[in-house]
């Protein structure tokens, strides 16, 4: 198994190094200021990183927002920044990376993480910019009682079987819209084109350049299939985000899903739904376009950054006491939160799903100084064609000019 | 007054006004005639969790020293307001070139971000606005000819929307037109078509918001109109009533002429406010349907990860004068009154 690799890989480099029984929480009577996304998962590190540490800190403040992403990078430009650390994801990092408001944590690593895996350690050009700690990404979930009440034996593996499926569902009377998406105008629609696009083995970008190459015949394709998905889902999808979604799982009103493995494990527990709910969901890997090939989903990991404009020794501090919270008793404790990359992770069936599309090849979201704009472009031009008012090739030609207008603004193409 | 005691009255809000609105203005449309300079990307060798793979990322050093030249980024004049997130000139003029009918160049000159949400934007304002003026003056007299003991509790029901912040009352109408939630269920019910959804269709969506824009501005012309109702001089319209004069013609008659001035200044507001319209948008979740000229300034901003500053300021620009354009008819209209009434 994919991830059972990569914890073995963190076993051993953890048994070489020294073990973490007495924190180590750098240099004492420092500030640590942590801003970070609101999630259980991320609440654990953080609050970890604080009980071992808080007592050697002048001061240790955490601001879990769900607008980090919005603050960071006004946050983290004056000297000293508000923050000495910002917990991001894939994206995330690079939109800080952009204005150069991280450090290179290679000395760090040296000093305080000698038992944290290497293969955690997010590097560009031999530069660790970011330490990961827990991994996510789109996959399917499915209704297996539905299934067989419509006659399909095996879960989907691929878009066309889980269209037939959804069509079988829906010819049985049993629902008329099975599927559920995140295909809310905005970010979530353009990152549920992301996971088809890239399952049709589609290129967002002209290799090494800036210049867009979504208007292909991979985006096009990935256009309809997501169009024929769509076309079983119920009609206010362009509203629906993870929320909603998980809310209509819970409440046994779809029977194939395409959601964030985080949410596995909150839709499989005993709250907000039924048994029958939860006893015959089970999770897999997100669907391919042919058996056996790419998964259509990004994979994400989320990690800790340490801010440039700050002191070095409160960089230490922070450093040190976050790296502490990364160990097995951790994650023994919040097992469940997440699908934790760390030595001592027990995957249950909340991270099947994750695991499967990992194991087949699914590939990271990309990250590219200028994806965010490509990814902004994409949600707000799709959804012309997923009302039915334009053609694919309109759309996607729509796409690439709102990415080369904003891309021009920005300074990434002349 | 003598000019010079003006001027220190004046002066404390005049101040204000200069800090906290005009230099505000002033540079947003400077930011709006820059662009970023060029990004010089450098392929990289990246790798994490899931393997390494090439990618482009940003030389800091190199993007850093163009920034110093010019700190404030490449001077673009009035290139940001002509490209195809603004006014778009030449993509209007390649539609006109290239389509064969007249609904064909609709089509693709409303497919363009500003012109579609401009189209938004100025129907809500022109179907809100006189709506709101007609229903607040209406419940303002009807109110007002309630016996005193009503009075209270009617004036205080009239104004609770007003008193819901806008994003949370556009939430609640949000979850209730749901096809679970009250409004959403019933229509289905009423129309016996279990797939009516008002989320999912562009007309039922525009609609949702104009009657949202409605329920939400009325109390505050109803409130304008109730006050100006008090003084409402009684000789007169006890002369109109001594004369003959109905009810609806003494309402015509002598209370509009009477509330004029109030109309304007009800009038300005409205079309002010309406031509901002944004949180129904947001907390709809409308945005495949209707987009507005600021939620295309919120979206520059906010949505992708690196804020396209000069990008939002023309849209800025470009509301202002929108609003100034709405606004210019009844702002000759006072000015006019005020000269005849001067002379």
């Amino acid at each position: 198994m994919f991830l059972k690799k990569l914890f073995l890989t963190g076993a051993a480099a953890s048994l070489l190094g020294s073990a973490v029984f007495a924190t180590d929480c750098g240099p004492s009577g420092q500030s640590v200021r942590i801003l970070a996304s609101d999630f259980p998962a991320i609440h654990a590190v953080a609050g970890t990183a604080e009980q071992n540490c808080a007592a050697s800190a002048s001061e240790f403040t955490r601001n879990h927002t769900t607008e980090a992403r919005q603050i960071m990078n006004a946050a983290l430009t004056p000297n000293p920044a508000e923050y000495t650390s910002v917990i991001v994801a894939n994206s995330t990092l690079t939109q800080l990376m952009n204005d150069g408001l991280v450090r290179p944590l290679n000395d760090l690593v040296d000093k305080y993480g000698s038992n944290l895996p290497k293969n955690l350690m997010i590097t560009i050009d031999d530069n660790i910019m970011a330490v990961a700690f827990m991994a996510n990404s789109q996959h399917l979930f499915s209704r297996t009682d539905i299934l067989k009440q419509a006659g399909v034996d095996s879960v989907p593996a691929t878009y066309s079987e889980m269209i037939s499926a959804a069509k079988a569902i829906r010819d049985a009377g049993i629902m008329e819209y099975p599927i559920v998406m995140n295909m809310k105008t905005g970010w979530n629609v353009g990152e549920s084109f992301n996971l088809v696009f890239l399952a049709h083995g589609g290129e967002f970008f002209k290799a090494g350049t800036a210049e867009p190459s979504v208007n292909s015949a991979a985006g096009i394709a990935a256009l309809n299939t997501l169009k024929q998905l769509v076309g079983y889902a119920h009609p206010d999808h362009l509203t629906q985000a993870s929320n909603e979604t998980q809310a209509i799982w819970e409440a046994g009103e779809a029977a194939l899903g395409i959601m964030w493995g985080s949410r596995g494990s909150v839709i499989l527990d005993d709250e907000g739904s039924s048994e029958q709910v939860t006893s015959n969901t089970v999770l897999s890997s997100a669907p391919s376009v042919e058996p056996g090939g790419l998964p259509g989903a990004t994979l994400w990991w989320d990690g800790f950054t340490i801010s440039k404009n700050v002191s070095d020794a409160e960089a230490e501090a922070t450093f040190a006491a976050l790296a502490s919270a990364l160990n097995a008793e951790m994650v023994a404790a919040n097992n469940d939160d997440a699908i934790w990359l760390l030595e001592g992770f027990k995957p249950g069936a909340a991270a099947a799903g994750v695991s499967a599309t990992a194991q087949g090849g699914a590939v990271p979201y990309p990250m590219l100084p200028q994806i965010g704009l490509l990814h902004n472009a994409l949600g707000a031009e799709l959804a012309d064609f997923l009302k039915g008012d334009e053609s694919a090739e309109k759309a996607l030609a729509d796409v690439e000019a709102a990415y080369i207008t904003a891309a021009k603004e920005e300074g990434f193409l002349q | 007054m003598k000019h010079r005691t003006f001027f220190w009255f004046i002066l404390p809000t005049l101040t204000a006004m200069i800090l906290f609105i005009a230099l505000p203005i002033v540079s947003a449309f400077v930011q709006s005639l820059f662009v970023q300079h060029e990004q010089v990307l450098v392929v990289s060798k990246s790798c994490g969790p899931f393997g390494c793979n090439e990618t482009t990322s940003i030389d800091l050093e190199a993007t850093e020293k163009l920034r110093q030249g010019e700190p404030l980024g490449k001077f673009n004049g009035l290139g940001t307001y002509l490209n195809r997130s603004h006014l778009a000139f030449s993509e209007v003029g390649k539609a006109w070139a290239n389509s064969e009918t007249l609904t064909d160049f609709w089509d693709e000159v409303l497919n363009l971000p500003f012109y579609g949400a401009l189209t938004f934007t100025l129907t809500y304002t022109a179907v809100v606005t006189p709506i709101v003026l007609i229903l607040g003056l209406a419940i303002a007299i009807g109110v007002n000819g309630l016996p005193n003991l009503m009075k209270g509790p009617s004036i205080f029901v009239s104004l609770l929307p007003f008193l819901v912040t806008p994003l949370v009352g556009s939430l609640i109408l949000f979850w209730m037109v749901d096809g679970d939630g009250i409004i959403g269920a019933t229509i289905q019910l009423v129309f016996n078509d279990p797939n009516l959804s008002l989320k999912a269709s562009t007309a039922l969506t525009w609609t949702m918001l104009i009657v949202y824009g409605i329920w939400h501005t009325l109390p505050f012309s109803f409130i304008v109109f109730y006050a100006g109702l008090q003084t409402v001089p009684f000789d007169t319209l006890e002369a109109a009533q001594i004369d003959g004069a109905t009810k609806w013609q003494r309402i015509i008659y002598v209370v509009v002429p009477h509330l004029v001035p109030l109309i304007s200044f009800v009038t300005l507001m409205l079309l002010m406010d309406n031509f901002r319209v944004f949180e129904p948008i947001v907390s709809f979740s409308a945005e495949a349907h209707a987009r507005s000229l600021s939620w295309i300034i919120f979206n520059d901003l906010r949505e992708s990860g690196n804020p396209l500053y000069g990008s939002a300021g023309a849209t800025s620009m470009l509301t202002i004068i929108g609003v100034a354009f709405l606004l210019t008819p009844v702002l000759l209209r006072t000015w006019r009154d005020f000269k005849l009434k001067g002379h």
